[in-house]
């Protein structure tokens, strides 16, 4: 409901493969007369950046300390090349796939290519560029995530082609599904305040699919070197963290009273997160861990994300509390049992927090605490889970049928791995023609070129 | 008594170490080391600056073992770590005089 968007819908084709074929539709009309708020463009510009940072230096910081040395590089590019690849996709066609006039409750049409429509003008009580940036920092994030499933043998090509496909027939769709007033999702009834389905089901269960697909890195389980760094990941979780208010207050749109609950849950939620997840290895292993206080904080925020601001903030004690625990079974437990290799746990983290905040979302909603909510099933709306798992297995069906499909299509194009050779060197080295730490000795090395000669 | 060193790729070591623990050999010394033999280097770029690599990582393994032992050691070393590519590394053996156990003060073979 708080992505809810003043384009009135004119286009009901049924079929979404004609998306492609439907050209600009008469001139953007905001059929809401409605003034931008200063106050809520001053939270939407800064709730926007938030986001960004999250994914750089954020998430790849996150992602760039728990792989070995040789492969930091290329694990903190792929972060940081989706904040220009798609920063670019989503102004071009990203977002008007998302947002464009709806086709068939399905997806957008291209009238708004290339930003196309989308000005200073008031979308809400912000302007509707803000909102497009806006959800562009969600799109970027949500790709981000999946790459921790492929870390340190995907081929850099592949990983490029998959990221803008992914992102196109994956993402926006999904958005739209949820968070246009069109979507079939949102016209359901099923609720997503700050992305639960929309972020992290899709891009957890789309990381299993692919990590299924690529493979196991070369030795894993027995032979994968440990984390390089854990500070970086600590400092990459730390930002997250922070930058979590902004994903989370921030989709109130609006720098009112429901983004303060949403501040206070999704807070609430990563710091009983972080402690259930410590006190767990506390007890199971004899010792509470840096990352696992950190991947537990990361654990609650996902958890949190769907539900930031239609629960209370009791009820985000509870949901911190069983998000943790059920990735906890997630991380430790299920990805041994079956021996995928989703290596930094996007699957175990995203996909099954994503998946049990949704629900939780169904279970601790109340329309007294956000009247844009419905009763959830302790207050006496079971009916309310129900559409809640409608949108699990919407998310599901979606992102596990668009990455086999565009996975399968990118290994005829390119080949997704590097060559065992250039895995074990490292992917810094073999793709970029860098290395993260030298501590070479003079004499170790020399200048054989510059451009100039 | 023996001292085998064997210059190896980095990414050979946990199966050479798999290898030699099935045929006996208890303990190892490992050290992290560069440096070249036929071999090229890599190239690295930075900001258009193209930077030359000869001395390349490499693993050195030191073992001590008796000396019926060593053509066994050296053929499993080989067995192991051979790619058939340049690069493969070089083993290197001398004999060795005494060896001392400092906790016991057992001596020569003892202490191995």
């Amino acid at each position: 409901m708080y992505r809810f968007h003043t384009i009135s819908s004119f286009h009901r084709i049924g079929l979404w493969l004609t998306v492609f074929l439907v050209l600009a539709s008469p001139a953007w009309s905001d059929d809401a007369v409605s003034e931008i708020s200063a106050g809520d463009t001053a939270w939407l510009l800064t709730a926007t950046s938030l986001v960004l940072m999250m994914t750089a230096p954020g998430l790849a910081l996150f992602y760039g300390g728990l792989v070995s040395q040789r492969n930091v590089l290329a694990t903190l590019m792929f972060s940081f090349f989706c904040m220009c690849l798609i920063g670019v996709q989503w102004v071009l066609w990203g977002y008007s796939l998302a947002f464009g006039d709806d086709i068939g409750g399905i997806i957008g049409n291209l009238k708004h290519f290339a930003f196309m429509g989308v000005g200073p003008e008031a979308s809400g009580s912000i302007p509707a560029l803000v909102f497009a940036m806006f959800q562009g920092a969600f799109a970027i994030i949500t790709v981000a995530l999946i790459s921790g499933c492929f870390v340190e043998r995907i081929s850099f090509p592949a990983f490029v082609l998959f990221s803008v496909l992914w992102s196109t027939l994956v993402y926006d769709p999904l958005a739209h599904w949820v968070w246009s007033s069109d979507g079939w999702l949102f016209q359901l009834g099923t609720l997503d305040f700050a992305g639960g389905t929309v972020v992290h089901i899709s891009s957890g269960v789309s990381a299993l699919v692919a990590c299924l697909i690529i493979g196991r890195r070369l030795g894993y389980p027995r032979m994968v070197v440990p984390p390089h760094s854990l500070p970086l990941t600590v400092v990459g979780a730390a930002l997250l963290w922070i930058g979590w208010f902004g994903f989370n207050a921030g989709s109130s749109l609006a720098a009112n009273g429901i983004a303060a609950v949403a501040f206070a849950t999704t807070n609430t939620a990563a710091a009983v997160a972080g402690l259930t997840w410590a006190f767990l290895e506390w007890i199971l292993r004899g010792k509470p861990t840096m990352l696992g206080a950190a991947t537990g904080v990361v654990a609650g925020l996902v958890g949190i994300t769907p539900g930031a601001g239609f629960v209370s903030v009791p009820s985000s004690l509870a949901i911190g509390f069983t998000t943790a625990v059920f990735c906890y079974i997630g991380v430790n437990v299920l990805k041994n049992k079956f021996g995928y290799d989703d290596s930094l746990d996007v699957f175990g983290v995203h996909g099954i927090g994503g998946t049990w905040g949704a629900l939780a979302t169904g279970i601790f909603c109340s329309a007294a605490v956000n009247s844009a909510a419905a009763d959830g099933l302790i207050y006496g709306n079971p009916a309310q889970l129900g559409k809640q798992l409608i949108g699990v297995l919407a998310g599901y069906a979606l992102a596990v049928v668009g990455t086999f499909v565009i996975l399968n299509v990118v290994k005829l194009i390119t080949p997704l791995r590097v060559t065992p050779d250039e895995e074990v060197s490292g992917l810094d080295l073999a793709l970029h023609g860098e290395v993260a730490y030298n501590f070479l000795a003079p004499g170790m090395s020399q200048i054989a070129r510059t451009e100039e000669n | 008594m023996n001292k085998i060193e064997a210059i190896i790729r980095p990414h050979k070591l946990e199966d050479l170490r798999a290898a030699l623990e099935e045929i006996g050999i208890t303990g190892m010394t490992v050290t992290e080391v560069r440096g070249f033999g036929r071999q090229k280097g890599h190239h690295e770029l930075y900001r258009g600056r193209e930077y030359s690599v000869n001395f390349l990582p490499k693993i050195k393994v030191e073992i001590a073992v008796k000396a019926d032992m060593t053509e066994q050691v050296i053929d499993t070393i080989r067995a192991t770590v051979n790619t058939g590519q340049v690069g493969d590394g070089k083993i290197f053996v001398f004999a060795m005089s005494d060896a001392v156990r400092i906790r016991t003060g057992e001596r020569a073979e003892e202490a191995l």
